[in-house]
């Protein structure tokens, strides 16, 4: 048991659980504080995993930006405790078997093709991928056109949500 | 790198299943919003595990990407949330059926 192991399975841990205490809980506001844990934890394993930039960004993207989003709508609307689950019971058994053997047959999928055969990593490889300074050359050579339409896609989004959430004047 | 990849992949699945269970189960639309945030972050969990563990960076750009579109994503969905909630009060997906016949 060395630290990496231990760190994974800390953060993967906390990641698991608060997945699955996120789409259990009444409140919508528990659910989503349970959110940002777990992409926080998921920052950690992505700091395991060499990727600082990915890290750093999901912590100020995805835990910063996007949760603040969701707590401040769910503040805004009413807050529902009433329903936790939907009008036709049977929708929820449905959905937790075809999800246990989803999980089943992806598990299977994944130790039948042993993708850590094929390949053999090298840690000086994987510290190189993750640093700014690679992603930035590649964001900057070759993804130029991609990087492009994603600041048009975000120009777009700003403007759909100011014309979609703005006060109707009659 | 002393962790097999396979452990990677399976946590992705899990948090991925997880998601697509609280999307089926759950009837608040907010809720159903943050599920699909969940299936979004356990594919970038595949992505950048397979990036550091072949030494090559274009994962990792595929999931600063997808953070791009999350972020629109969340931005039009939750504005669309809003014009709902403001013409019929209710944020419960089985009560907002005016497109079904």
């Amino acid at each position: 048991m060395n630290l990496e192991i231990i760190l994974f399975i800390v953060f993967g841990g906390i990641a698991a659980v608060s997945s699955v205490l996120m789409i259990t809980r009444s409140n919508p506001v528990i659910s989503a504080l349970f959110l940002v844990l777990n992409f926080a934890s998921l920052a950690g394993l992505y700091l395991l995993l060499h990727a600082q930039f990915i890290a750093v960004a999901q912590v100020i993207v995805y835990a910063g930006a996007i949760m603040v989003l969701f707590l401040f709508v769910i503040m805004l609307l009413k807050p529902e405790h009433d329903k936790l689950f939907s009008t036709y019971p049977q929708i929820k058994k449905f959905a937790v078997v075809i999800g246990v053997l989803i999980f089943i047959q992806l598990v299977y999928m994944i130790f039948i093709t042993k993708p850590s055969s094929a390949e053999n990593p090298s840690l000086q490889a994987s510290i190189k991928a993750g640093t700014i300074e690679q992603i930035g050359l590649e964001l900057y050579s070759n993804y130029i056109l991609p990087f492009e339409a994603a600041g048009y896609l975000l120009l777009v989004a700003t403007i759909g949500a100011l014309v979609l959430a703005k006060k109707k004047f009659e | 790198m002393n962790i097999p990849i396979e452990y990677y992949l399976v946590l992705s699945a899990f948090m991925f299943i997880v998601g697509v269970t609280g999307v089926l189960t759950r009837r608040n639309a907010i809720i159903v919003f943050m599920s699909i945030e969940l299936m979004l972050n356990s594919a970038n969990l595949t992505l950048v595990a397979f990036s550091s563990y072949l030494g090559n960076s274009v994962g990792q750009l595929f999931v600063f990407f997808v953070m791009t579109v999350a972020a629109a994503e969340a931005a039009v969905g939750l504005a669309i949330i809003i014009a709902i909630f403001r013409n019929k009060l209710t944020m419960n997906i089985d009560e907002i059926n005016i497109l079904k016949w």
